[in-house]
């Protein structure tokens, strides 16, 4: 009896206008990150991810959505709070990588600063991370992981599909060539 | 191999449909936890090789977030390792975790062995699901490769099922 099962996990919510994305969306590859902010291989993968972007260019989409481990991060979800509330207001991806380049520093108030660097309007920023304006949003990202078999972080979905290997360079380039080559 | 460890390995883990044998063990040096405490709620048994092994963290910490999930569809969580109940003690306050790991420490493995969840050559429980309905009925089960974390969709699902479908067995 083959009991051992392994099961092929799938992005069940795809791509969608409600997305953070990066990269034209008729591109032949979409890569999905589900990601905490405050998960230290979360942040070695940002400087990869970067690598690969410029790497693939127009080929490649790239979405990135809430994985917020909250008990183990405890600053993990006003940080996404963070990144959703600079969306609001056009700057998602400035605030991302503002968050992953400043890992360790997430307090309420270094939110606040990164803010005023992205000229936010600052009083609607404070506003909604009190009000926690974006918490329904980012538990929607967590569940949609947790639903596609995210079992921690980063989590990547090439076209639909985890990615199970290794997330370095090399190996993510060949996953998204592969996927690109599938794809045309 | 001789016929029986043949016969040991194909048994494999309990199946949809089977009751599930009953159990009490320690969760903290002078507390137990019984199965049939649960009754009339549906229960997740997670076994796993061991604390602090890194996919076991990556498990437990992704359960721990789920918590709210689970009650919603009147799910009680339960981690069950051969670690004993200092170990879990200690690597239930690092993790922040707000379910009960239970010790099923000696004899060693025991309550494993009763699911088919126990790897004898390592010595440690497998990384095995089971979630089970009101009534202490195995609804569902998953064995998982044991260094791949198995995520919690198919806990959801099973516990869904249960939600619509309450006396199916």
């Amino acid at each position: 009896m083959a009991q051992l099962q392994s099961r092929v996990a799938r992005l069940v919510v795809p791509v969608s206008e409600r997305d953070h994305t990066y990269g034209p969306a008729d591109a032949p590859v979409t890569l999905v990150e589900y990601g905490d902010y405050q998960c230290p291989y979360c942040g070695q993968a940002y400087g990869i991810l970067k690598t690969i972007q410029s790497r693939f260019g127009r080929r490649l989409r790239f979405a990135y959505r809430h994985f917020p481990l909250a008990e183990i991060h405890p600053l993990a979800v006003g940080a996404a709070e963070a990144a959703e509330a600079a969306a609001a207001q056009g700057r998602f991806w400035e605030m991302h990588d503002l968050l992953y380049e400043n890992q360790p520093v997430l307090g309420e108030s270094d939110l606040m600063r990164y803010a005023h660097q992205l000229e936010l309007d600052v009083a609607r920023f404070v506003n909604e991370l009190a009000r926690h304006t974006y918490e329904g949003r980012v538990r929607e990202d967590f569940m949609s992981g947790v639903r596609s078999g995210v079992n921690g972080t980063p989590t990547f979905f090439i076209n639909g599909i985890r990615h199970d290997g290794p997330w370095d360079v090399d190996t993510l380039t060949e996953a998204l060539m592969v996927a690109a080559q599938l794809h045309a | 191999m001789h016929e029986g460890s043949a016969r040991e390995a194909h048994r494999g883990i309990l199946q949809a449909g089977t009751a599930g044998p009953a159990f009490t063990l320690n969760t903290t040096p002078d507390q137990t936890v019984s199965l049939e405490d649960f009754r009339g709620q549906n229960v997740i048994l997670a076994f796993y090789p061991a604390d602090w092994s890194p996919v076991c963290g990556d498990q437990v910490v992704l359960y721990n977030e789920l918590l709210r999930e689970f009650r919603r569809l009147n799910g009680a969580l339960l981690g069950i390792s051969v670690d004993g109940v200092w170990c879990h003690s200690a690597f239930a306050a690092a993790r922040h975790l707000h379910f009960p790991l239970l010790a099923d420490f000696e004899p060693k493995g025991a309550v494993a062995k009763l699911y088919g969840a126990y790897r004898t050559k390592d010595g440690v429980a497998e990384r095995a699901l089971f979630v089970l309905d009101g009534e202490g009925v195995i609804r569902w089960s998953y064995l998982s490769p044991i260094g791949v974390n198995p995520g919690a969709d198919g806990i959801l699902e099973a516990l869904e099922t249960i939600t619509k479908t309450p006396r199916a067995a």
